[in-house]
């Protein structure tokens, strides 16, 4: 005959084994993902590695991106478009800001200066507080929980010739290109992001996302140098409707469209007062083709 | 085995079973308490950042949380302006501590009684009390009014419900787009790389830090308290990763009291700067120095013998500066240095300048002139200094170390000691002032270790969950702390006793 206090420890395990699933049931692919903490970094001469990560990750990251890497933070249903973005899934392996063609891996130095320069327009802020060293851990952390490390390798970086020399006649070839690509369905004729299409924008995921307004003072989520522009649309930005135009347009091309698009911006440059003294006029969507 | 070893083992199994079984199904009810509450502080709720972004623990900065405050209260991701924010941000938050707590002190002059009655005599004795007990209300509010313009407003009060303003500033950030001028103006905490408002141990002792208010015993010196919120304006100019810090305020030398009704026509300068540098798998070290010096004044114009309130004039001079380092040996430990050395003028030392202090006799500045009996000390023109007193000056260092085993807790060891270096009553001294228990009597020369202290704390503070909601810490500390001479006289041979006195304190810190 089982004594009284047998009779509770069988029902308190029994409900113990109901219950403790139920609260762990989130950390079922923990153990998957757990594999790959070996992953590391290359920065530089600095390696960074995954395991050492695992403090920072919780202490900064773990609150947008979650513990899983999945973007399902605590925070993110209060991210909601369009005022804000929801944080990147990093299990995915699709990044945006990336100096590797479109498709393929970011380096693991494109990583790095993600974390370092964080991203203007959303709540990813600058890390560069943190030691090299634990953003290099961090790069191999957010790399750990991507399958697509295992088997893949980052692409590589696509080359960026010497930005030329600014002219007049390069803003007017640029405003062609914006004109021939379309850029202005999304961005607008006039850079402010309110194109036929802009309204109607979602990222892979199907999410609501909206096209860079190019004239209210922010600036470009992957960097706002030269080099960094002629960049974004040459690898195109994985994971949403900005794709690449590598394969469209030539390198001189590409740079002629940065200094048109510069011409849009608020902030003070060579290029936009060319297009002053130009009285330059905005691309006309139903001009015909070449007759800008 | 023997039948009564097997009914011993079964006994045992069984409440084996039971602890385990009821350690499963506490497990699970605390795992399952442990989500995310529902309220928010207001910049983690703003940015959706957990409270381990900015605090090492809460509310003790780490560097990022420094950077985000140095940019004034913004993260520079273009998203910091109020016209971003949602609409119902609304950027409040409360703090209060109950607590349980025991304090004891080593050396209390009690009366004495026989058969039930007072027989006049009295003794020295140690005296405790403990009970549970609550902190003061802080409302923290905070943020941008308009990109880079920012304010803090922080209504306190004590645990009587009695409030006041702890700290008031407008702040100009990142003038002319540059992160090197930026200015505040209104009441605020100095730049101290270890801040005391943000101080991780909540007893009397423990809770503030000994190397910020030192002051030599009788000293009349109300400002010198750099951990205390000052009334001025301040430069901070900072590289735009914050590795270099620069900081100059210009505050008045009243110690954050309001309607100049202290020390007024007196002002101090206060001076930091410091440097982080990467050391690798150690992480971001920091060093740097202050330096501050000012004057406040020793004696008040008066009328009919009674001083006028704000007229205080005789300014004398006083000067701190120290060194600052915040080291870390890797992401689980760190320590932080703070040295001092201090000097008041001569006057202070004599207890002149607290236009509050008075000869003990329960005067104030209202009922009575100087230096009549019971009445503030003042240095009315024509006072003579009395021979043999010096200015005083001591030495003092606070070293702080943290155990970081999660962002969810963390251990805390304090070790401050305050030495006198020079006692304001040189030993020339026959007729100078000392204080004693608020009374200041002519003396001699003062021991050369008087008022000196020595104080460590210890404690942890745990976080049971961490999300960017709420803010729940247990916390739990430990105090001791010694100062020479500053006890009761020996009751029968009148010599000066030393004093322990000790706090133990468990409570909930809380803000939401």
């Amino acid at each position: 005959m089982r004594t009284r206090l047998e009779k509770w420890s069988l029902l308190l395990s029994a409900a113990a084994v109901f219950v403790l699933p139920t609260v762990s049931s989130a950390q079922l692919s923990t153990s998957d993902i757990d594999t790959r903490l070996g992953t590391e970094s290359h920065v530089g001469n600095i390696t960074g590695h995954a395991k050492d990560a695992k403090g920072d990750y919780r202490r900064y990251c773990v609150g947008c991106h979650g513990p899983l890497g999945d973007g399902n933070g605590e925070n993110a249903p209060y991210m909601q478009p369009p005022m804000y973005q929801q944080p990147r899934d990093f299990q995915l392996g699709i990044f945006k800001c990336r100096s590797t063609p479109t498709g393929t891996l970011p380096t693991d130095q494109d990583l790095y200066d993600a974390i370092t320069r964080g991203f203007d327009r959303s709540n990813m802020p600058q890390w560069n507080t943190l030691s090299k060293q634990q953003r290099a851990d961090l790069v191999a952390w957010v790399k750990h929980f991507s399958p697509r490390w295992v088997g893949e390798k980052p692409g590589t970086p696509i080359p960026i010739p010497p930005e030329p020399e600014v002219t007049a006649e390069r803003i007017k070839a640029g405003r062609d290109v914006f004109a021939r690509m379309q850029c202005w369905k999304c961005h607008g004729v006039q850079g402010m992001a309110n194109g036929p299409s802009a309204s109607t924008l979602q990222d892979d995921l199907g999410r609501p996302i909206a096209a860079f307004n190019f004239t209210d003072g922010t600036r470009p989520k992957c960097g706002d140098t030269d080099q960094d522009i002629y960049r974004i649309f040459m690898t195109g930005l994985d994971g949403t409707p900005m794709p690449s135009f590598a394969d469209n347009i030539k390198p001189d091309e590409a740079w002629d469209l940065v200094f048109y698009l510069r011409t849009f911006m608020s902030q003070k440059s060579k290029e936009k007062e060319m297009a002053k003294q130009l009285a330059l006029k905005p691309v006309d969507p139903n001009a015909p083709a070449g007759q800008q | 085995m023997q039948v009564s070893d097997r009914f011993r083992f079964r006994n045992i199994l069984q409440l084996a079973s039971s602890f385990a079984a009821v350690a499963l199904v506490l497990a699970s009810i605390v795992l399952t308490c442990s989500q995310p509450a529902n309220a928010l502080p207001a910049f983690a709720r703003k940015y959706g950042l957990r409270c381990s972004a900015c605090h090492e623990s809460w509310p003790m900065l780490n560097y990022f949380g420094q950077k985000f405050k140095d940019n004034g209260y913004q993260l520079m991701n273009d998203r910091d302006a109020p016209i971003w924010q949602n609409p119902g941000y609304w950027p409040v938050v409360f703090r209060i501590t109950p607590i349980w707590h025991r304090v004891s002190v080593g050396k209390v002059q009690v009366d004495t009684y026989t058969a039930g009655a007072p027989d006049g005599g009295q003794a020295i004795q140690r005296v405790s009390s403990s009970g549970f007990d609550l902190s003061g209300l802080d409302f923290h509010t905070g943020g941008t009014l308009e990109k880079n313009i920012s304010f803090y407003l922080l209504p306190s009060s004590d645990p009587t419900g009695a409030f006041h303003f702890e700290q008031v500033f407008v702040r100009f950030d990142n003038i002319f787009h540059s992160s090197w001028f930026n200015f505040k103006l209104g009441r605020f905490e100095l730049d101290n790389l270890l801040s005391e408002k943000r101080i991780l141990t909540l007893t009397g002792n423990g809770g503030i830090y000994q190397t910020y208010h030192f002051i030599p015993q009788g000293d009349g010196n109300i400002f010198g308290q750099i951990g205390d919120n000052q009334l001025g304006i301040e430069y901070l100019g900072h590289s735009a990763d914050d590795r270099t810090r620069i900081s100059a305020s210009l505050v008045s030398s009243s110690d954050g009291n309001v309607n100049l009704s202290t020390t007024a026509n007196a002002y101090t300068g206060f001076f930091a700067a410091s440097q982080a540098f990467d050391a690798g798998r150690l992480g971001v070290q920091r060093v740097g120095f202050y330096a501050m010096a000012g004057e406040a004044s020793t004696y008040y114009l008066t009328e009919g013998g009674v001083p006028i309130g704000g007229s205080g004039i005789g300014n004398k001079s006083f000067s701190r500066e120290g060194f600052v380092g915040q080291f870390y040996f890797g992401p689980h430990v760190g320590l932080t240095v703070v040295t001092q050395h201090g000097s008041d003028n001569a006057w202070f030392g004599q207890g002149y300048g607290n236009a509050e202090a008075t000869d003990g006799n329960g005067g104030t500045t209202a009922t009575c002139s100087s230096p009549a009996p019971g009445c503030p000390l003042n240095n009315v023109p024509g006072t003579p200094l009395p021979a043999g007193a010096q200015s005083p000056s001591w030495n003092g260092a606070t070293f702080e170390g943290h155990y970081i085993y999660s962002p969810q807790l963390i251990f805390i060891g304090r070790y401050e000691v305050e030495k006198m270096s020079q006692q304001a009553n040189g030993a020339a001294c026959t007729a100078c002032l000392q204080s004693s228990s608020g009374t200041f009597t002519a003396s001699g020369a003062t021991p050369s270790n008087f008022g000196n202290i020595s104080t460590y704390t210890i404690g942890f503070r745990y976080n049971p969950f961490m999300t960017s909601r709420a803010g729940l810490a247990w916390h739990n500390e430990y105090n001791w702390l010694h100062q020479d001479g500053t006890g009761p006289a020996n009751l029968t041979t009148g010599a000066l006793t030393n004093i322990n006195t000790s706090e133990i304190l468990m409570g909930l810190d809380f803000d939401f």
